[in-house]
């Protein structure tokens, strides 16, 4: 049984312009012990999609459809119930350590606080877990620096407390939202090496979600690419990075400008990310697709198997013209 | 000077007085060192790539060739002209030949201002005397070349998205025909996918235009494939200027190596075998920059020497410069 089960999920936010539809019949299970990489470019749903499994939508959004976690139904559960799940089985990281982190908070209240609550510690031990789960996360001298505010400390320091913070339940599963996208890459370096230690440490799945192509290729198992909140494709990610099937993973893959070698020109995907508000009849990519034809524009793909190992897609195109 | 360098700059240094907490009115206020003695040359057409980890000058010393801050010292040839000596009123002939386009597109365009009106501004400041379809057939024309439809004059910044009005922006910048674009971050902000389309557009802009680029990024590999040659910073400080493709393969500053090894490659076969040159810790506060070697504290080679004396910036070999001790 897998960790995780996503079936059929919808994300539906209603805005004053009429309904937006964020993310559209979403399928993908976790096991346990792997990283899921949902990738994408910025308003394709990558977000929304796990803020819809975890009860963290706006109050204008509602999610149907049905997620599983260790086999039991937990899409739209009361509050109470999701709380406790969401300490103690699924934890989350955000993008920009510094808006999750309390400011007026000393980083012990804010670490201790979760263990009282949720494991029922005692003040004192509650005190020592956070300190060693700070030396788990390489914070220097925790002992002094678990004294200070979160202004205090770097940016990559803000984000390893928060990873230190978010472990300390000792989750099944931690969502990472663009952990290192506000951070420089030699602190991206540093971060990700940290997640990938701590993955093996504390042997937990991890649902990375980036838009950056070459931090997914060296940190997950599995990937998903979504385009206009839809799977465009899923599978391993060695076998997505070698034979892209989907035209869009493919434009994607070329856009990126590589350290390892020079091409003259960059490709590109032409025109704009899709208008959320007006729901695209037919495959949401088509109108900058260079294989599209009248099928792509009027009928939705659905996803289907590409060969043996677990590799889907959602295009009309045959796979031997794409590649 | 050769005929073709359009900018000189030589040992720029700009200081910023910084005062801490708790200091009294009199107290002195300190000396943030945000540039460095820094000197470089800028050929016509040529792309200079300045990468570093934020809050390493790379903007800094954008800002400080156009005079947006002032400078401390050093000089700023421009064609042979020393900017930072001349008054603003002196300046105004030179300005209109360097132009910028900065990180967040959407916000360095005025809101109530149409992108008729935007990208013809600095045309009706520098020329006011320009006649009306003079103007509007000069802003078509740009709008022609960054790839916009000429029937979008009348809308505002905010129908725009992302990519798009970052092509405001070098229409705009591109309007007065300048020798020099210094991009502040330009595709920063971006999707890669419209990142792809930016670039090409600047890189066809440049080859059509013989335009000069001055390229800020934190994306190493953006600004390899944009760039001739690049410069990196760290803390103020130059630590290796090389050609784009020399620095790549043979960086000879640790710092640089760690900075290219930490890029990471959208291929798993390569990322997963990598062997990563982790720095530790982070940036020192440049108020209290490291004695000698900025880098030292930072540094996998440093030995007693570094913390003593500071490392002087040496071609090790043509075109390639760089400040260590103990460079490869």
């Amino acid at each position: 049984m897998s960790l995780l089960e996503v079936s059929n999920l919808k994300v539906e936010f209603k805005t004053t312009d009429g309904i937006v539809s964020a993310v559209n019949n979403v399928n993908f299970s976790l096991e346990e012990g792997k990283i899921l990489a949902i990738v994408g470019e910025s308003g394709s749903g990558k977000s929304q999609t796990v803020f819809g499994m975890t009860g963290l939508l706006d109050h204008n959004g509602s999610a149907t459809g049905s997620v599983k976690f260790e086999g039991e139904e937990i899409l739209n559960l009361p509050n109470q119930k999701l709380n406790q799940i969401r300490a103690e089985k699924i934890a989350m990281i955000f993008q920009d350590p510094m808006t999750s982190l309390n400011p007026y908070v000393r980083v012990s209240n804010q670490m201790t606080e979760v263990l009282i609550h949720h494991q029922g510690l005692s003040k004192s031990d509650a005190l020592k877990q956070s300190i060693s789960m700070l030396d788990a996360v390489r914070i220097p001298d925790s002992s002094n620096r678990i004294r200070m505010y979160p202004h205090e400390f770097s940016g990559g320091m803000r984000q390893r407390v928060m990873i230190a913070m978010s472990l300390l339940c000792r989750p099944k599963l931690l969502v990472a939202d663009e952990p290192t996208t506000a951070l420089d890459v030699t602190v991206q370096a540093q971060i990700m090496q940290l997640l990938a230690d701590l993955q093996k440490d504390f042997g937990m799945s991890i649902i990375l979600i980036s838009h950056d192509l070459g931090v997914v290729a060296g940190n997950s198992d599995e990937m998903l690419v979504m385009y206009s909140g839809e799977i465009m494709e899923i599978g391993k990610t060695e076998s997505l990075y070698a034979k892209p099937t989907h035209p869009y993973t493919q434009g994607l893959m070329s856009a990126v400008p590589r350290l390892n070698d020079s091409e003259e020109r960059l490709t590109t995907i032409p025109g704009n990310p899709p208008n959320m508000m007006k729901p695209s009849e037919g495959c949401p990519f088509s109108p900058r697709c260079n294989f599209a034809n009248d099928t792509c524009s009027n009928v939705s793909p659905i996803l289907s198997k590409v060969n043996k190992d677990d590799h889907y897609r959602a295009c009309h195109v045959a796979t031997e013209e794409i590649l | 000077m050769s005929d073709h360098t359009i900018l000189e700059v030589e040992n720029l240094k700009v200081n910023f007085d910084v005062s801490s907490e708790g200091d009294m009115p009199w107290t002195k206020p300190k000396k943030l060192q945000a540039v460095n003695d820094i000197s470089f040359t800028l050929n016509a057409g040529e792309t200079l790539g300045i990468v570093g980890e934020s809050g390493c000058g790379k903007s800094t010393l954008a800002r400080a060739i156009v005079k947006m801050v002032p400078a401390e010292s050093g000089e700023v040839l421009w064609l042979g002209n020393d900017l930072l000596s001349l008054s603003d009123s002196e300046t105004r002939p030179y300005r209109k030949q360097i132009q910028m386009i900065f990180q967040d597109p959407l916000a360095s365009l005025n809101p109530r201002m149409n992108i008729g009106e935007i990208i013809a501004e600095p045309l009706r400041t520098h020329y006011p005397k320009t006649s009306e379809s003079d103007v509007q057939a000069r802003v078509s024309d740009v709008m022609n070349k960054v790839g916009l439809l000429d029937n979008l004059l009348n809308r505002y910044p905010h129908e725009f998205s992302g990519g798009q009005c970052q092509r405001i922006g070098i229409a705009r910048a591109l309007i007065l025909k300048p020798k020099l674009i210094i991009c502040d971050e330009p595709v920063s902000a971006l999707d890669v996918s419209i990142q792809a389309q930016v670039v090409n557009l600047l890189m066809d802009l440049q080859e059509e235009m013989e335009l000069a680029l001055i390229f800020i990024a934190h994306d190493l590999s953006v600004v390899k494939h944009i760039s001739t040659k690049i410069m990196v910073l760290y803390l103020g400080n130059m630590v290796e200027l090389a050609n784009s493709d020399d620095i790549y393969q043979n960086p000879s500053h640790p710092y640089t190596q760690a900075l290219i090894s930490a890029v990471p490659i959208p291929d798993p076969n390569i990322e997963k075998n990598k062997e990563l040159i982790l720095i530790e810790g982070d940036l020192p506060s440049p108020v209290n920059p490291p004695s000698g070697c900025v880098f030292r504290t930072r540094c996998h080679k440093a030995q007693d020497i570094c913390s003593q004396k500071k490392p002087e910036f040496i071609e090790s070999s043509k075109s390639h410069s760089v400040a260590c001790h103990f460079h490869d």
